[in-house]
């Protein structure tokens, strides 16, 4: 469980996030919302400890993230998987020296249990052949497979993505989430994940924080997000004619 | 950011740098990739134009002594001193500056606006350690040998170009290069070469590490980080020169 109290963060004293406040469950999809510059990716990136708070207090399973001393840090961000929005695969490495990669670094393994848990993730998220090939000779669908594979070797205890949709085209999209949300149900992971795209947020958003100017405007699930009255959310999600005649179709069905 | 600003994160880089790597097979591996990329690919490079230039200095010098009073040896002899003091080390580290430090700067700026480097972070590795310090060792490690192998084959460049134009005897270039020979010349030029080698593989890692943007910003950092560190061979020859030999 993450636990997020007053999080406020500025850059060149122009504040980003101005005291958020959220928890994210064990086991749960949870998905931060949000307009481009709302904060999304800081407050992304806040949690990762890439970017260091003015104020605030993250925790992770009751250990407050600012508390931890160099060691614990390093442990902590073992237990993390991370899925950037582009991938993040490194270049001169092949597919598995990818996933393998941070088993080299912090396991004692040997080569053997190495690369039966390389193909065994690889198995996991669906691809199948693409070993030694390197991340340009892949499709986007398949980096982001690849990302997701390299998040999810070591076991992490929570999983976080940044826009793991973008680019990709509906179907894989749709692929994708579900095999984030499979993933979280079944190695009880917390995983949060930084979205635009209101298909995932409606599909496998079991707790949704949407982001306005820096400060939480709503938040709550996939299946309240059709009843909600705040104004905020309904103007972000409903911005799209598609999503409008949805709910339209949601509240008269609710009425009769 | 003034340039005091930027000296001092260079070296707040180095201390992150130099910290025992997490794991020693990783980074033996990584060792052998950058020797490879750093060091054997620079080797036609560096052996075309150091050959050449040897050629080039001893047909200048041949040229510009033509009075009977001046030995021909002295063309032989200037070829060695001239390639063994300052071609070979600062002008083959220049030159490497522009080939190794534009490769060192856009591929780790690449990495970082392709957000490699915060994957690296994220999974708690040192990324200025594991990315910036094999390319240190290797090269340190590797210079010095592509240095050598410059000085040699320029004085050998010239002694063809003796053979091919006939604008002097090979016999007295030949004795020449052997005239005078001091070891302690081979000593600095080997000490000005790790000296520049570790500029060449820090201010491009430097330049690359800290860039901020996107592909337009990697080569400017890249344009950048060649001209920096020209800059700074430079100036660190004249006061090793001075230093080493004053």
């Amino acid at each position: 469980m993450i636990e997020v109290e007053g999080l406020y963060k500025e850059f060149n004293k122009v504040p980003v996030l101005k005291g958020v406040t959220t928890t994210f469950e064990k086991g749960k999809t949870s998905m931060i919302i949000g307009q481009s510059g709302s904060g999304k990716t800081v407050f992304l990136k806040c949690l990762l400890g890439l970017h260091v708070p003015e104020k605030g207090i993250i925790s992770f399973d009751g250990r407050k993230q600012s508390e931890l001393d160099i060691k614990a840090k390093r442990q902590l961000r073992k237990e993390m998987g991370m899925v950037f929005q582009g991938g993040a695969l490194y270049d001169s490495l092949t597919v598995e020296e990818n996933i393998m990669f941070p088993l080299k670094m912090f396991t004692k393994d040997s080569k053997g249990e190495m690369q039966k848990r390389v193909d065994f993730v690889l198995d996991r998220v669906n691809l199948e052949n693409a070993n030694k090939k390197f991340p340009s000779e892949i499709s986007g669908g398949m980096q982001k497979r690849v990302a997701i594979a390299r998040a999810i070797v070591m076991n992490p205890k929570y999983l976080f993505c940044d826009e793991p949709n973008s680019g990709l085209d509906p179907n894989t999209a749709t692929v994708i989430d579900n095999l984030i949300q499979e993933i979280t149900k079944e190695y009880n992971i917390t995983t949060v994940i930084n979205s635009h795209d209101m298909n995932s947020v409606m599909e496998i958003g079991e707790k949704i924080v949407f982001l306005k100017d820096g400060v939480k405007a709503w938040e709550g699930s996939n299946k309240e997000i059709f009843k909600t009255e705040n104004e905020a959310i309904v103007n972000f999600v409903y911005s799209s004619n598609l999503f409008k005649k949805v709910r339209e179709v949601y509240l008269n069905e609710k009425k009769y | 950011m003034n340039y005091i600003e930027h000296i001092g994160k260079y070296f707040i880089m180095l201390k992150q740098v130099f910290k025992k790597p997490q794991k020693w097979s990783v980074f033996r591996e990584t060792l052998f990739r950058e020797i490879e990329d750093l060091g054997l690919k620079s080797l036609g490079i560096i052996m075309f134009i150091s050959f050449f230039v040897g050629g080039v200095v001893a047909i200048q010098t041949a040229l510009n002594v033509d009075s009977p009073f001046i030995p021909k040896y002295l063309i032989g002899f200037a070829t060695k001193r001239s390639m063994i003091l300052e071609f070979a080390p600062t002008f083959m580290s220049v030159i490497l500056a522009g080939k190794v430090g534009s490769y060192i700067s856009s591929s780790i700026g690449t990495m970082r606006v392709t957000e490699q480097i915060d994957a690296l972070e994220v999974m708690g590795i040192n990324s200025l350690n594991y990315l910036v310090l094999p390319k240190i060792v290797a090269t340190l490690f590797f210079y010095p040998l592509l240095i050598s192998l410059a000085m040699f084959l320029g004085i050998y460049g010239g002694y063809v170009a003796g053979l091919l134009t006939g604008r002097y005897f090979t016999e007295d270039y030949i004795y020449g290069i052997q005239l005078d020979f001091d070891p302690y010349f081979v000593k600095y030029a080997l000490i000005k070469t790790v000296v520049f080698a570790f500029v060449i593989a820090t201010i491009p890692a430097y330049h690359g590490y800290y860039v901020k943007g996107g592909s337009l910003e990697v080569g400017r950092a890249s344009t950048q980080a060649v001209v920096w560190t020209s800059v700074v061979i430079i100036l660190l020859n004249y006061f090793l020169t001075q230093m080493l030999l004053g």
